[in-house]
Formats: C-alpha cells, structure tokens, sequence
C-alpha cells in the first residue's frame, strides 16, 4: 500500500464548553479526493484547522509523508511549506493585484532589484494554461469572475506545493458549469497523485468528484467509507445520525388552502430599479410561501431588496396590506417586513455581538432607540428563539463568530421571526448549512405560513423550493419572466423557464 | 460606451439620432473615468490664472515649488501608509523635530550642514521605528500611535529648540531649498539648460506612458481611445514646458524640483516595481491573503513607517532651509496636506488602492490653491475652510464617479 500523504490520529480538541473533536483518525491517500462530511458543529473545519496550524489541539498526532517524527504545524505558512494548501470558503486573495501578481504574490521573480514583472506573467500565464483557465493574467483579480478568482486561488495553492489541497466549501458561489470545470481540474489534480479533501454542503457534489467519505458527527468519528459503499440515504444518516424519512416529512401547503378573499399583504405594481431589476408584478398572500427561482445574478435578490426598499425603486407601486407605503427598510420594518440577507457574513450577523444582541437587534430598531428593551425581555425573547430554532451556543452572551455557520444562520432568522413579520423574505436561507438544519428551516417556513404568514423564499436548489413553495416567480436576466404554480411546479419544467425555451418545450 | 449599457432600452435610438451629442458624451465619460484629477487641476489652473495676474508670473512660479515642495515629499510617504490602509498623523511635528535637531548641530554648534542634514535624517528614521514597532510589532493602529507621536514629536520639539525658533542656517543649509542652476547651457533672457531638462523629462514621460499603454493593448485591457491618449500626453507637455519657461525667465532650475523630481522617480519604481511596493498593495488589498502567501506584513509595515519617518525628515530640512530657521510650530497640518493630497490623488480609504502620480497631481492641487488663495490675500480663516471643502468635493466626485461607472459597467 501507498504511504498516505496524512495520518491523523486520536485527535481531540476542546473549544470553550464544547468538545469540538473526540478522538477523531483521518487518513487521506495520493490520488484520492476525500469528502469530509458532517453537520455544522460536527467538527469538519476544526479538524481542518487543526492539520493546518490554524489551531491547536491537544492530544493525538499528525504525521505527514516524507516526515519521519510527528508533525506539528503552528502556522497556516507552515502547514504550506510543508505542502499543504487550503482554499477557502471566500476567495483569499487581492482583488487589486492582477491575477499573475496574485499567483506569485510573496515569492516574485527577480531581475535585479526589481520583480522580474515580465517573468512573473510568463510563469503565470504557463501555470493557468496547464490547469486549463483561460484567463489573462494580467489583468486585475477582482474583474474577473468569482469562479476564476477560485481557480486562481487553486492555481496559487498547487503551485506552492502540490501535495494536499483542502477546499473548504470551493463551490458554493459558483454556477453549475463553473463547478463542472473545477471539479474537471480536481480530478486532474487527482490523477497526478494529490491528494484532496474536499468539505461541502452538496450532497450530490461529493458522489460527482470523491473517492472516499469521512463522516463526523458531534466531534466524534463516524466512519471513513468507499464511496461505492456509502449510498446518499445512508450518507445523510450517518451524518444526521437519524433516518433520511424524518428529514423529508415536510409538507408543504397547497395554493388551495391559500386564502385570496382579502388584500395581498404584498402588492407590486410595475416595481423597478433603474439599472436593476426590471417592472415586475408580484402579489404575495398571507399563509403563502412563494418561491423565486433563477440562475445567480437573474434578479431573485433583487426582487427582494426593492420589495424591501433596500434598493430605491425608480418606478411602480407597492401596496403592503392595502395601504401604499413609503419606501425605506424602516418603513418597510414598521409595515410588518422583515428581509433577511443572502450573505450572513458581509449582511446579516453582526459577528462581535452577541447571540441576543443580534436577535433583538431589528426588533430594538424597529421599536427606535428610545424605548429601550429591558433585559429580561431580551432574555426572553432570546432564550424563546433559541429554543425554537434548537440555536447551538453555549449562552445567550456567546459572541456570533464563536458560532458555526448554520447557527449564525439561524440567528439571523431569529432575528427577523422577533419582529413578528407578515411578510418575511427569506434570502439563502440554507446556503453553506447543513441538511439537518436546512429541513429544519424548510419546516420552520412552511409552519409559519400555516399560522398566517406570507413568505418570500428565495433559493438556489430546486429541490428545496419544490418542497417548500406553493407558487414559483421565475427569474431570468433581471426579469420575472412567469409564474408557476402547484402542479405546474416540477424540475424541470422550473429550467426550461429559467433558460427561457418554454416556446419549444414539448 | 458605458453612458449607453447604463440605459440600454434609449440605446440604439439616442446613439443614431445624434452622433454628434454621443461622440461629445463619449469624450467627457472617458476623460472622467481615466483623467477626472488631471482635468481637474488643468481647471484650477486656469481659474487661478484668470482669476489672479500674478499666479503664472516667473517669480510665483518658482516660488511655488520652493514653498510646498515638503507636501510632494510628505505625500510620497503618505501614500505607501495610505495603501497599507493605515495613516500617519505625526508628520507634520516630526518636520519640526527633525529641524529642530538639524537647526541645533548646524546653527548652535556651528557644524558643518551635511551634519546637521545627516542628523535630521537619522532622527527622522529614529522616529518611524519608533511608530513602526508600535504598529508592526505590538499591532496597535496606526491612527493611535501617530496619534501619541504628533503630541510627542511635537513637545520634542519644543524641548529640544526651548520654545524658540532657531536661526539662520545660512550657507549651503539654506540653499537646499533656496538654490538654483541657471547658466550652464547659455541663453539670454531664459535660462536653456532649464528648458532642455524639462523637454528631457517630457520626452521621457511621454515614451513611458506610450510603452506602458502599449502593454495593455497587448494583454487585451482597456486603454485610453488613441486621441484622448495623445491629448492627455499634450496636455502634460504644454503645462510642463509652460512652466519650465517661465521659471527659466526667473531664477533657472531650483535644486529642491530635482530632488523632488529624484525621489519621485524613486519612489515611483519602488512601489511598482519592487516585491516591498507591491506588498504593500498586497497588504492593502487584502492582510490575510497577503500573511498566507508569505508577503512579509510585519516588516513591509515597519518599513513603510520608518520610510515616512524618513521622509518627514527629509522635508524636515526641506522646509527649515527654506525658511533658514527651525520654530517650535513649524509643520503644524502638514500631515493633512499630505493625506488630502493621497486622497485627491484617488487613494482608497480602506488601502490597496493609489498611486504616486495621482497624489503628486493631488499634492500640486492643493498648493497651487494654497498659493492662489495667499496671493489674493485670502483671510486665515478663509483658506482652510476653501481647502477642506475641496479635500471632500474631491472624494465625493471621486466616489461618484466609480459608482456610476460601475453601474454602467
């Protein structure tokens, strides 16, 4: 057998409270793209952290190929020179450097004194071409597209070293043919002997690329399995630690049941934001879910942001529950709304603040600066939510960034649910969490439509809004361009309008 | 190009039905996009000029590089802390400090004025350390340190010069910023030799610019349209030579403008061209992805801090031998001439972004404002209210500018 390129193990890890890893072994092999697999929590990105230096842990050992004695790595520069690179989540490079600067940034050629700048776009240009990107080089980082600054980020991680390359969430900014031609690179990477691992959300990702499953669970090791061996159902179960059956029981509501006697709470008229999204019509009803359906950059968030009036809209009407309102997010706070943002990160959580600051965060606003909220009522309020949503933090005073993503999601949602809007528009809600949480919130969503509320949905899987929406807004280069409702929902039938070819359709 | 994506539906007709309101348009969104500061300062001088006689007088002429040569200085440095996405607040008492030192070895010791420069100069790198280790090391802002430094250097000052100004320097001290070269080449009535370095400087800016737009045709960016190119470099030309004629019919080609014109070179290659200048825009850019290539944050910002010490003490000596004394309160707001001329210059507020020639375009901005504003005898109160108003106009077009661009795009 091949001397793997890592051997982790009996790692254990405390984080304040929480057992953040348990005695976890992790083997990964050259040539092989291993899937680390887990709900939030469960302990993937610590135990990535940890082979990279980004944390410490304290017992177990790590040992690398080509290194005799145990390994330590203090420093994510360590980890590197000793051939292990990671790709984040967000792209880790500089936006105003062009993309060659951005390959060799901290190790340019020299001629003299000075970078060597034509040698630097030579090397470059040669390293994208044999990933097979088709990219000037030259040009600035931050105009090219975020799959390319992806890409770019591998090039630089393989061309430092290239034995271990993490990629931690690579695709979850990226298109479905940008992901085709990362994935094409992945395994080219593979077949020159590096080894990958490979974290996700997408569960139909990890059979299109890998070899190999771990599974973790709670901090503890669930197993390691051949891919062949470890179907879907079996995947999430591992994972869930729980039957698939519990997580699909969802059921959503039928346009029927969708009462239409009254005013919409939500009303547009020919709403558009110059050099934004186009006129659109939508009405949404109280107790209804609908959906908007699109590629990214088609208009979903958009919709959203002028139903809200975060984007000023140049033109139209909007009528909440009869009445036209004024067009601002305070206003449209005061009128029962409530948006919650795409990117938690950049938008949503206030990452300093703590768990409750950032739950009664809109409602204090939407109440103003004045009539403060005792403590006890922000407890409670807080510890309400909390509960509701099963938040995973170890006290209500716990800082947001100490938080795994889902649970930052989820208090994100909390936050808005405090406002007791009619109308709530959900934006991402499930992006980068993991499928236990996402049924959750799915569930969460058709509860509350069931007790009266109207909610937009926005998502990019298919599937979830299938599962949840009774009618789907179809999005397509800053238009609606129809509406589907019921029985006319299927896969299928939701792509052919995205692509725009109902004409021709059967 | 961009006037028209951002209303697509009025394109086709509008574009038709009156080229000639489009080509105009077309001209104005380019000259905005690419050259807004360099038509602006065009602008001003043409208002300063109409509104005051003497403004383009020789004498003004000269008087004006020998007067706010330290803010081109100063801004340079400036502006390498500026793309770290810090900023420095001591500058301005670190020039009274430097002086004072220099004005205590050459004026009470009566030492040789190399000393006394070379004292000034190392005190001045004594100072950025100082600030570097605070911010690289120990990691506290630069916004704090500086901070603490504008008051320290300030009463170093003051203690080292006991409260009084100290002078005359005299002799060659004094004519770091008060000499000149004039003769070398002949000519009566103007001075060739000044005309010729000047034509030599023009020539070259025009090749580099040329090569450099050549460069980026090949890798497929976007350049200037070719008229608005050569345009852009006539412009440059006609002011330059106007201004090397005028100062030749005066006292010929002051030292300090080589000095200037020396570091500005200097400088200029360093930030493009060196592994430390495009760390810092690195740095700037993004800290982390620069830690995690293995730019090496701590000490590029270290540098950068001893370098503005560096460069406070070279205009330490600048303004001191141009006033041939050193006073306790000399350089007060200078750090604010040099920050306002970055981000005149179009400098991001939040790092990665700027550079040398736009915040020299940014520092000549504010003097030649400054000189007008003195030369219509402007109240002391009047001019830093007029000034402060341009620093924000500046950035507020600045930023309206890219935003609409970016919507266009």
């Amino acid at each position: 057998m091949v001397e793997p390129l890592v051997t982790m193990r009996g790692i254990t890890k405390h984080f304040p409270g929480v057992l953040a890893l348990d005695d976890v072994d992790f083997t990964l092999a050259p040539g092989e793209i291993h899937a680390l697999m887990g709900e939030n929590g469960a302990g993937k990105s610590t135990l990535v952290k940890v082979l990279t230096g980004a944390e410490p842990f304290e017992t177990g050992e790590i040992r690398l190929a080509g290194n005799p004695a145990p390994v330590i790595n203090h420093s994510p520069q360590e980890a590197q020179e000793r051939g292990i690179s990671t790709v984040y989540q967000e792209v880790n490079l500089c936006p105003n450097l062009s993309v060659a600067e951005n390959l060799f940034a901290g190790r340019q050629p020299h001629h003299g004194m000075f970078v060597d700048r034509r040698e630097v776009n030579r090397q470059a240009a040669r390293i994208m071409a044999d990933i097979g990107v088709d990219v000037v080089v030259e040009r600035q980082l931050g105009e090219h597209s975020l799959a390319v600054q992806q890409m770019v980020a591998i090039a630089r991680a393989i061309s430092i070293s290239a034995k271990v390359l993490i990629l931690d969430e690579p695709t979850s900014s990226l298109n479905e043919q940008e992901v085709a031609r990362l994935f094409e690179l992945i395994r080219k990477l593979r077949d020159d002997g590096m080894g990958v691992i490979f974290i996700t959300h997408f569960l139909h990702q990890v059979y299109q690329v890998c070899d190999k499953i771990t599974v973790l669970r709670n901090g503890h090791l669930v197993g390691t399995y051949a891919i062949e061996a470890l179907p879907r159902r079996d995947l999430v179960a591992a994972m869930l630690g729980r039957a698939f059956d519990d997580m699909a029981a969802i059921h959503r509501r039928s346009e029927d049941e969708v009462d239409r006697g009254g005013a919409p709470v939500i009303a547009a008229r020919g709403l558009g934001v110059r050099g934004g999204i186009r006129p659109f019509d939508l009405d949404v009803y109280a107790g209804e879910v609908v959906g908007l359906a699109g590629l990214l950059g088609s208009g979903r968030t958009e919709v959203a942001r002028a139903i809200y009036g975060a984007d000023a809209a140049d033109e139209g009407t909007l009528v909440v529950k009869g009445a036209p309102v004024k067009h601002s997010p305070i206003d449209s706070m005061r009128a029962g709304m409530a948006f919650c943002p795409e990117s938690r990160k950049d938008e949503g959580c206030v990452q300093d603040l703590s768990v409750r600051e950032n739950i009664v965060l809109a409602e204090q606003t939407k109440r103003g600066a004045f009539r403060l909220m005792s403590r006890a009522e922000q407890d409670r309020i807080t510890r309400e939510y909390v509960d509701l949503l099963a938040i995973k933090t170890a006290s209500l005073d716990t800082p947001v960034k100490q938080l795994s993503g889902g649970n930052q999601q989820k208090v994100i949602v909390a936050r808005w649910l405090a406002t007791h809007p009619d109308f709530l528009i959900l934006d991402e809600p499930t992006r980068g969490i993991d499928v236990g949480t996402k049924a959750e919130i799915q569930r969460l969503c058709v509860e509350l439509a069931g007790e009266g509320m109207a909610i937009l949905f926005i998502s990019s899987e298919i599937d979830e809004m299938l599962r949840t929406c009774s009618r789907l807004g179809v999005m397509r280069d800053l238009s609606k361009v129809g509406e589907l409702v019921d029985d006319e929902m299927s896969s299928s039938a939701i792509m052919s309008k995205i692509a725009g070819d109902e004409a021709g359709d059967d | 190009m961009s006037t028209t994506t951002a209303t697509p539906l009025a394109a086709g007709s509008s574009g038709a039905a009156q080229p000639q309101s489009a080509f105009v348009a077309y001209l104005v969104e380019n000259v905005l996009r690419r050259n807004g500061i360099l038509l602006a300062f065009v602008v001003v001088i043409i208002a300063l000029s109409v509104w005051q006689k003497k403004f383009l007088s020789p004498s003004n002429l000269t008087n004006l590089v020998l007067q706010y040569s330290y803010v081109l200085i100063l801004a340079l440095g400036m502006l390498m802390i500026i793309v770290l996405a810090q900023i420095d607040l001591s500058v301005g008492s670190v020039v009274a400090f430097t002086g004072a030192v220099a004005a205590v070895v050459v004026v009470r010791h009566g030492m040789p004025w190399y000393l006394g420069v070379a004292a000034a100069l190392i005190t001045g790198l004594a100072v950025g350390a100082w600030q570097g280790f605070w911010v690289a090391v120990v990691g506290i802002p630069g916004f704090i340190v500086t901070l603490g430094g504008q008051l320290l250097f300030r009463g170093l000052a003051q203690l080292t010069l006991n409260y009084v100004s100290l002078s005359p320097f005299g002799g060659k001290y004094y004519g770091i910023s008060n000499g000149f070269i004039k003769g070398w080449f002949g000519g009566t009535g103007f001075d060739v030799f000044t005309v010729v370095i000047f034509a030599v400087a023009v020539v070259g800016y025009a090749v580099a610019q040329w090569r450099s737009r050549a460069a980026r045709l090949k890798y497929q960016q976007e350049v200037a349209p070719l008229p608005l190119f050569i345009l852009q470099i006539v412009i440059v030309a006609v002011v330059a030579m106007f201004y090397a004629w005028r100062i030749s019919q005066n006292r010929g080609l002051p030292v300090i403008l080589i000095i200037l014109a020396v570091f500005i070179m200097v400088y200029g290659m360093v930030m493009g061209r060196t592994s430390f200048g495009r760390g810092v825009y690195a740095i700037g850019g993004n800290l982390l992805a620069a830690q995690l290539s293995g730019v090496k944050t701590r000490w590029i910002t270290f540098w950068a801090f001893v370098n503005m010490g560096f460069l406070a003490g070279v205009a330490g000596v600048i303004f001191s031998a141009r006033m041939n004394s050193a006073q306790p309160a000399a350089g007060v707001g200078m750090e604010l001439d040099a920050i306002a001329a970055c981000f005149i210059g179009g400098a991001s507020t939040t790092g990665g972004i700027g550079r040398i020639g736009g915040a020299m375009i940014g520092g000549l901005i504010m003097a030649v404002i400054s000189n007008g504003m003195q030369l219509a005898g402007l109240s002391q109160g009047i001019q830093p209210v007029i000034k402060g108003l341009i620093l924000t106009l500046a950035v507020a077009f600045d930023l309206w500018n890219k935003r609409r661009t970016s919507v266009a795009a």
